[in-house]
């Protein structure tokens, strides 16, 4: 039974396949501002991966920002369920997942069968979102990719004092001006930001394992910056982070169709 | 008796020079990046407007965000002690004045005599502040000064569901790429932004009269949207609002001379 999963997010969107509890394959491209285009684009390049036609999927379903304008889909499933249930699948003893979206933070705890028991949401405010970075990175004039990397050279990070992501980005220039390092700069920008998060996961208590999804948990710096402000150890997903909301909406899927999600 | 007051603000410098009770020269420039050459410049030009020299002051008292860092003033005030006070010797009756500066927004209290009685300040998140209206103008294409005279003409309300600048940044964006007229739209940004500055003003508890000091009481349209939304009419000072900082600098400085 093939099922499948997409989630349409601000910046970027992801589909998975499944094939009788196996990822057949996954794709993920950046966003447009057609989210019909967008999926359909996403969800070809993943058929393409796996080298099946669209017909062949009995199920999907999608999430994301974007979830209500998939035109493909069944059906649709929150976003804050559908980073639970994937990153439980690949990790099964996992009870926490901190989500950096491109546009929001998500702190959700869960329960040993991957439903969410609680949960804490930033979108309200741009500091603490993959936003937050992608700003500072095009104030520094570096790629976001390049971001994690370049941190990890720091030997003086930066106080970063302004939450506000406009006000940072002013101090951050005036940092420039200074004279001071590209990597303390940026390794300062990782603190303050996972601060932030730390926060909002505190919030709801941290509870062992834990562990990141979404684009920003590919950062090795603000991995580690996140560790530290939280004081607990963060399990490195064991599979593309980015992809654990399309995962969860096709484990949501393949539910759907068997009903039963041991299935 | 000769004083003078100087505010050296996030975006703009601003210094009063003046005798008794009456203004004999009062300048803004836009601030520099260090806050001593700010202070000369400014200061020197207001002394030449008034047609004096530094050695004529009694007294000079500095204030703003690079208030400690102004080389020839006696002392240094607040900014919320000095906008109360400034804001008391135009408007006697003023029991509360709304201050939006480059880069905060504060909401104070005061009594008859201009003292602060009570005041909430915002300085962490810019959306409220002027910042908001920059990054909005910007974007925009106009300049601050049309981003309030343009909003009068606007047809269609249009509003920003964001609070934060970021987040309305985008919607301002949709809303172009939408073809929505820059007057509905900047109506919205200057709604958003009085939206804020309510919320500030109302827990620090209106009491009339209502006065506005700050660049942005410049903006009629952030005027007009704040006065509907706390239900008050917000009294017009009789000089530049900008300049209520430097002056209640400079009545500080008169009060020291005094010895009061």
């Amino acid at each position: 039974m093939i099922v499948a999963g997409c989630d349409i997010g601000s910046l970027s969107a992801k589909a998975v396949i499944m094939s009788n509890g196996n990822i057949l394959a996954s794709h993920v491209i950046y966003a447009k501002p057609e989210p019909e285009e967008l999926a359909r684009e996403v969800m070809d390049g993943a058929l393409k991966k796996a080298g099946i036609s669209m017909d062949e999927i009995k199920y999907s379903i999608a999430t994301g920002y974007g979830r209500n304008h998939v035109p493909f889909t069944n059906g649709s499933e929150s976003e804050i369920a559908c980073h639970g249930r994937g990153a439980q699948w690949i990790m099964p003893d996992v009870r926490m997942v901190i989500d950096i979206g491109g546009q929001d933070a998500k702190a959700i705890r869960l329960n040993e069968n991957g439903n969410v028991i609680r949960y804490a949401y930033n979108d309200k405010c741009a500091s603490g979102t993959g936003r937050f970075l992608e700003i500072m990175a095009g104030a520094l004039d570096v790629e976001l990719e390049e971001m994690g990397e370049i941190s990890l050279r720091a030997r003086n990070p930066v106080t970063i004092s302004n939450q506000c992501v406009v006000f940072a980005e002013t101090e951050i220039i005036s940092l420039i001006n200074e004279g001071r390092d590209l990597s303390d700069i940026i390794s300062g920008l990782h603190r303050s930001m996972a601060h932030r998060v730390a926060s909002l996961a505190k919030s709801i208590e941290l509870e062992a394992t834990i562990t990141m999804t979404g684009g920003v948990a590919k950062n090795k710096g603000m991995f580690t910056a996140l560790k530290e402000a939280l004081g607990v150890e963060i399990r490195k997903m064991e599979a593309d982070p980015q992809i654990m909301g399309a995962l969860g909406a096709a484990l949501f899927a393949r539910q759907a169709v068997s009903g039963n999600k041991q299935a | 008796m000769i004083v003078a007051g100087c505010d050296v603000g996030s975006l703009t410098s601003k210094a009063v020079v003046l005798n008794s009770s009456r203004i004999l020269g009062q300048v803004i420039i836009k601030s520099g990046f260090k806050p001593e050459e700010s202070a000369h410049q400014v200061m020197e030009e207001a002394l030449s407007r008034a047609g004096l020299s530094m050695k004529d002051i009694g007294f000079c008292v500095g204030t703003g965000y690079g208030r400690d860092r102004i080389p020839f003033v006696g002392k240094s005030v607040s900014e919320i002690a000095c906008h109360a006070k400034g804001a008391q010797l135009l408007m006697p009756t003023a029991r509360t004045v709304i201050d939006i500066g480059g880069q905060d927004c504060k909401a104070i209290k005061l009594d008859a005599k201009g003292n602060v009685v009570k005041f909430f300040t915002n300085d962490k998140c810019a959306a409220g502040t002027g910042r908001f209206l920059e990054v909005m103008a910007k974007i925009l294409g106009i300049s601050l000064d049309e981003l309030g005279t343009l909003s009068r003409q606007a047809r269609s309300p249009l509003s920003l569901a964001s609070t934060c600048t970021v987040w309305a940044q985008a919607e301002v964006i949709h809303h172009l790429n939408a073809r929505k007229s820059k007057a509905d739209i900047a109506s919205a940004v200057n709604q958003a932004m009085a939206g804020r500055v309510a919320i500030l003003a109302r827990s620090v508890g209106i009491e009339k009269d209502v006065c506005m000091t700050g660049g942005v009481a410049k903006n009629t349209g952030v005027v007009s949207a704040l006065e509907k939304q706390l239900n008050v009419n917000i009294r017009r000072l009789r000089t530049d609002p900008q300049i209520v900082g430097a002056l209640g600098a400079a009545v500080f400085a008169k009060q020291r001379m005094e010895g009061a």
